[in-house]
């Protein structure tokens, strides 16, 4: 019902929202649950466990019962809380765990059936017989499980990420908080205020108290106003501290879009933020625990704080005839706003008898709610006092049983809360979380004065820290009254009295939990699932603590307080993960020929972050493999043009280059003569090989080196490692030029042609002999050749400076196309170097030894170098070992799969019995038929002998040949040519 | 969890590489024992509180730190560079 004359909701906007189909109106300003109240609505959803009538128990994000789902299709997001989801023209809400409608729900038969659902029953009751377990039980279980459903399609919303730095975090922008900003930000921090509501003002926005003579609301306008007015002072509003991490990180969601119409745009609904500060304020304020009396979760049954907050902010009663049960003074406030709102109060029932109140309202002294009454909500309370007991006709019950401190954050690093009797609650203990101080009501202050006075403190004190002038100590005064409480946590009785509403724990559950010797307050919270909904226990945990400790004969101190966990309230994961959505910020790295291969239509494969081409498809062509071969046959015929840009090319110089060198391969490269290129080894300090590659000796004091394209970021990590911990004495300096030069290979008979063609100064085949290098000009540019090559064939390879690569790669291929040859790429090289068995990463994995790939001979015996010792431990030079070795099959039917394993033809399929493993594999059109590169048990005194490839996944297997590893040209002819 | 980088100042843990403790520093002779190349690859403690690690600057300076730190209260306590002095400026 709404009153006339209060609130703040904007009553010239009207919107209309939809709650389970049915339109319902409201203001801008207003919550689902404001809304729905105002609508006389308060049944909005049903008990996880017992499928219990629920109404709106709260106001702000600790509500435990009304849990709805917002938008629908790929939109849809479940468990939102109506006490924080704002209202807008056209918002769809539906009620959750009901069936088939809220008001008649099947499953409310487990209402019924409650006995048999007492703690514990799951554990207990599937157990046996075991086969029913996948076959029944769990099916059943699972249909019923979880608070509301999701869509399974993909999630349309956009997200974002953001990181920001300040002096000074304070979290929550209630009266400690704001007064806090106001003080720092007077001082010159750089600070930043998170609050999780609409509106700034935290529970002031609630209340009607004075501050300094005039209504609260005055003092957050003004406040607000001078904030605003500060440059260094930065407010975030709708967004939530979720976690307090290590060096004063904070994880923060900031709710961007979800309070204004789904508009289909761009528009991000969540963003993700870190937060850095040296130092923190919490200011997150304290939440009103319940009691746990007879059937004290019915509909109309609610926090008398939020009826207090619904009628001062939205100018909403919730019901028409109101009676209040408390045990502290705070609880009056509600029945004396109220009552003044014109409200009839039936009875206002306080559990001392020594209260000190006074109401022209029927008050009832050392009174107790007992037991409710109402079928899907509340029609009368009974209660009892020293007269006896009575019924009271009433369709709303707020019920205060005193305030929790919001310490959750504080916890978040492992540190434990401490118990204080006065106020009958968990504070935070003092520097639980370096840098963070606790203010206001999240500290145990329960009066607006006192919780400015601790701001005040607080700012000082780290203002002091920070070598800052501190002012003189002055603070508003507030109206508010001392705050008093007698604990009352449960009334006796018979019927059944909630603790945790979201998973339907009653008192009697703790009981039974230290019956059964579920003690600690850990095993009392898995045994009962106390705390363990989406509310995270945040208004029942304190309750269950105190009943478990009455329960056990132990103090509430030493039962102590389970884990607090970020996150503090539900956080979508979509929004953790924005960046990681599609590429994110994924560096790509396209090299100068990347164009080019996309127009000649080469379908590109990822190599580390790079891209390179996986063959150039031809019209006529039906598949992968016929333009594979054809590539393959430009290299063995006439002549093939390949972009090898991408290898990892790191540039030594230095006097002592040569030296370091001799340490990191295992081969020396101080007697490379300059003009030379040689093919390297590099081990892993514990004997295994690292990578591969050949290193050219441009000059006496540098060097170049190229390493596996994936492997470009491992070596130079090595390398830095090795010359900054092992010899930065050494005079040498290396950098890498991998995205400095392109760099092409030009293969094949006719190479030689092309280079001649190319080059500027007439080119002399004799000059440059196999394994050679040395700077020549193209069209007048500096540029590098060397006589290598990775197919076997008589080769070149021809760097550029990157900005000429494009144009010289358009050159190579019109020159290698008018010769009968052309471009090919990485499937077409698979093939040309496993025909001459030259190794990649498939073969040197991280378990390949020197001797395993039999380049024992490559490893020196003369000098130390990175991986000489361990390479020499006996097991790696057993005979046993699987050693490379090569593979053919019987013609081209019989086929080759890479990761395959190998047995003797006789035995048996048992991991045991394994003989070793393929690691590549290729149709070789030389050969015609499948070859591979293997690692075989005694491998190289195998020759000739039949083994059996079995794939185990696709369950084929072919018989294969086991042969030396290298197929074509086995003397080097044709290279060294 | 951030470094500070003594060439580029305090820095976010994702532009670090983690290689391990400060061990890898004492590389043995060429002629020590297999027994006292195998406890530098391979023994390693398991300290609760102050622990020394290898860290590499990847995505900055490409310098190798060690970082002091407390596997208890997770402070980052002291960062310095491996290589102090080098001379292969001179």
């Amino acid at each position: 019902m709404r009153i006339t004359s209060k609130g703040f909701v904007n009553r010239d906007q009207e919107v209309t929202f939809l709650f389970d189909s049915k339109p319902y109106k409201g203001f801008v300003g207003d919550t689902v649950a404001s809304a729905l109240l105002a609508n006389d609505v308060n049944l909005v959803g049903r008990s996880f466990k017992y499928h219990r009538p629920r109404g709106i128990l709260g106001i702000g994000s600790e509500e435990p019962n009304a849990l709805i789902s917002v938008h629908k299709g790929g939109k849809i997001e479940p468990n939102i809380r109506a006490t924080t989801q704002e209202i807008y023209e056209g918002l769809i809400a539906t009620s959750q765990n009901s069936w088939p409608s809220l008001k008649f729900d099947a499953l409310a038969i487990n209402d019924i059936l409650a006995p048999f659902f007492s703690a514990g029953f799951y554990y207990k009751t599937f157990m046996w017989p075991p086969r029913f377990w996948e076959a029944l039980y769990e099916p059943i279980i699972r249909r019923a499980a979880g608070l509301g459903k999701l869509e399974a399609k993909p999630d349309v919303d956009n997200y974002d990420q953001n990181f920001a730095f300040c002096d000074l975090l304070i979290i929550g922008g209630g009266p400690s908080g704001l007064f806090s900003a106001l003080l720092a930000g007077r001082a010159g921090l750089d600070v930043i205020l998170v609050d999780e509501n609409p509106k700034l003002g935290g529970r002031l926005l609630f209340e009607n108290t004075i501050i300094d003579g005039n209504h609260c609301s005055d003092w957050i306008q003004n406040c607000l106003g001078e904030l605003k007015s500060l440059e260094n002072v930065r407010l975030l509003s709708r967004a939530t501290v979720f976690g307090i991490y290590d060096q004063g990180t904070f994880g923060v969601l900031e709710r961007i879009s979800r309070h204004i119409p789904d508009s289909d745009s761009d528009t991000v609904l969540d963003c993700f933020w870190r937060i850095v500060a040296s130092s923190s304020i919490l200011a997150s304020g304290a939440i009103e625990r319940h009691i746990a009396f007879g059937n004290n979760d019915r509909p109309g049954i609610m926090m008398a704080s939020a009826l207090r907050g619904y009628l001062n902010h939205y100018g909403v009663a919730a019901g028409t005839s109101i009676s209040i049960f408390g045990n502290n003074d705070d609880a009056f406030n509600t029945a004396y706003d109220l009552n003044s709102a014109g409200v009839e109060i039936a009875a206002y029932i306080d559990s001392r008898r020594d209260a000190d109140i006074q109401g022209d309202f029927p008050i009832f002294r050392g009174a107790e709610v007992y037991d409710t009454g109402g079928r899907l909500g509340l029609e009368h309370i009974c209660i009892r006092d020293d007269k006896g007991e009575r019924k009271i006709q009433t369709d709303c019950l707020g019920v205060s049983g005193g305030w929790n401190p919001s310490i959750h954050l504080s916890c978040h690093t492992n540190a434990k809360p401490e118990w204080r009797n006065d106020i009958a609650a968990f504070t935070p203990k003092r520097q639980s979380i370096s840098g963070l101080i606790v203010v206001g009501s999240a500290n145990g202050h329960f009066t607006t004065s006192d919780c400015f006075q601790s701001a005040c403190e607080a700012v000082n004190e780290l203002l002091k820290s920070k070598g800052k002038k501190v002012r003189r100590k002055s603070y508003p005064l507030a109206s508010d009254l001392e705050y008093n409480i007698s604990p009352l946590w449960a009334v006796e009785g018979n019927k059944r009295a909630w603790l945790d509403f979201q998973n339907d724990v009653i008192t009697k559950d703790i009981k039974q939990s230290v019956d059964e010797n579920f003690r600690s307050v850990e095993h009392m919270k898995r045994y009962t699932t106390q705390g363990m909904a989406t509310d995270q226990g945040k208004g029942s945990n304190v309750i269950a603590i105190a009943l478990l400790a009455d329960a056990s004969g132990e103090t509430i101190e030493r039962t102590g307080t389970t884990t607090f966990r970020p996150p503090y309230t539900p956080i979508p994961i979509a929004a953790i993960g924005s960046s990681g959505r599609d590429k994110g910020f994924a560096p790509e790295r396209l090299s100068t020929t990347h164009a080019a291969s996309i127009k000649l239509a080469a379908p590109m494969i990822e190599a580390g972050l790079w891209y390179r081409p996986s063959y150039y498809p031809q019209i006529g062509e039906n598949n992968w493999l016929q333009a594979c071969n054809r590539e393959v046959l430009y290299v063995r015929q006439s002549v093939g043009i390949c972009d090898v840009s991408t290898l990892g090319k790191i540039e030594f110089h230095g006097k002592d280059a040569a030296k370091f060198l001799d340490f990191v391969y295992t081969n020396s490269f101080g007697s490379l003569a300059v003009g030379r290129v040689k093919y390297g080894l590099m081990l892993r300090e514990d004997g295994f090989i690292m990578d591969d590659g050949t290193s050219a000796r441009i000059s006496e004091n540098s060097y170049l080196m190229t390493t596996t394209t994936a492997a470009a970021g491992t070596v130079m990590r090595h390398l830095d490692f090795i010359h900054q911990a092992y010899c930065p004495k050494l005079h040498v300096r290396f950098v890498s030029v991998t995205e400095q030069w392109a760099q092409f290979s030009v293969s094949g008979p006719k190479s030689l042609d092309i280079i001649s063609s190319v080059v500027d100064e007439p080119f002399n085949e004799k000059d440059w002999p196999f394994m050679s290098c040395g700077e020549v000009k193209v069209m007048g540019i500096k540029a590098r050749l060397f006589r290598i090559s990775f197919s076997g064939e008589l080769g070149y390879e021809l760097a550029i400076p990157s900005r000429f690569g494009g144009s010289l790669f358009d050159l190579l291929r019109l020159e290698a196309e008018q010769r009968g040859g052309g471009v090919y790429g990485m499937e077409a090289m698979n093939v040309l170097r496993l025909e001459k068995g030259f190794i990649t990463h498939a073969e040197i994995d991280g378990r390949a030894t020197a001797y395993d790939v039999g380049m024992q001979k490559m490893v020196s015996e003369k000098k130390d170098f990175i991986g000489n010792k361990m390479a020499q431990r006996p097991g790696l030079l057993d005979r046993n070992r699987e050693r490379l070795v090569g593979l053919k099959t019987n013609g081209p039917q019989s086929t080759l799969t890479a990761g395959s394993l190998l047995y003797n033809t006789d035995d048996e399929l048992l991991a045991d019995n394994s003989q070793g493993h393929i690691s590549s594999v290729a149709f070789s059109p030389i050969e015609n038929c499948y070859i591979g590169l293997a690692f075989v048990k005694r491998g190289p005194e195998r020759w000739g002998e039949k083994i059996k490839a079995v794939n185990l996944l696709t369950s084929t297997d072919s018989n294969c040949e086991i042969c030396p590893p290298i197929f074509y040209d086995p003397d080097g002819e044709k290279f060294r040519a | 969890m951030r470094i500070i980088c003594p060439n580029c100042g305090e820095r976010d843990i994702r532009e670090f590489y983690y290689r391990g403790s400060e061990n890898d520093l004492d590389r043995p002779k060429l002629e020590d024992s297999l027994l006292n190349w195998h406890a530098f690859l391979h023994l390693r403690d398991n300290a609760a509180g102050e622990i020394r690690d290898l860290w590499y600057h990847e995505k900055g300076c490409n310098s190798w730190l060690i970082v002091t730190r407390n596997t208890i209260t997770h402070d980052v306590i002291s960062t310095e560079l491996v290589n102090s002095e080098d001379e292969g400026l001179a």
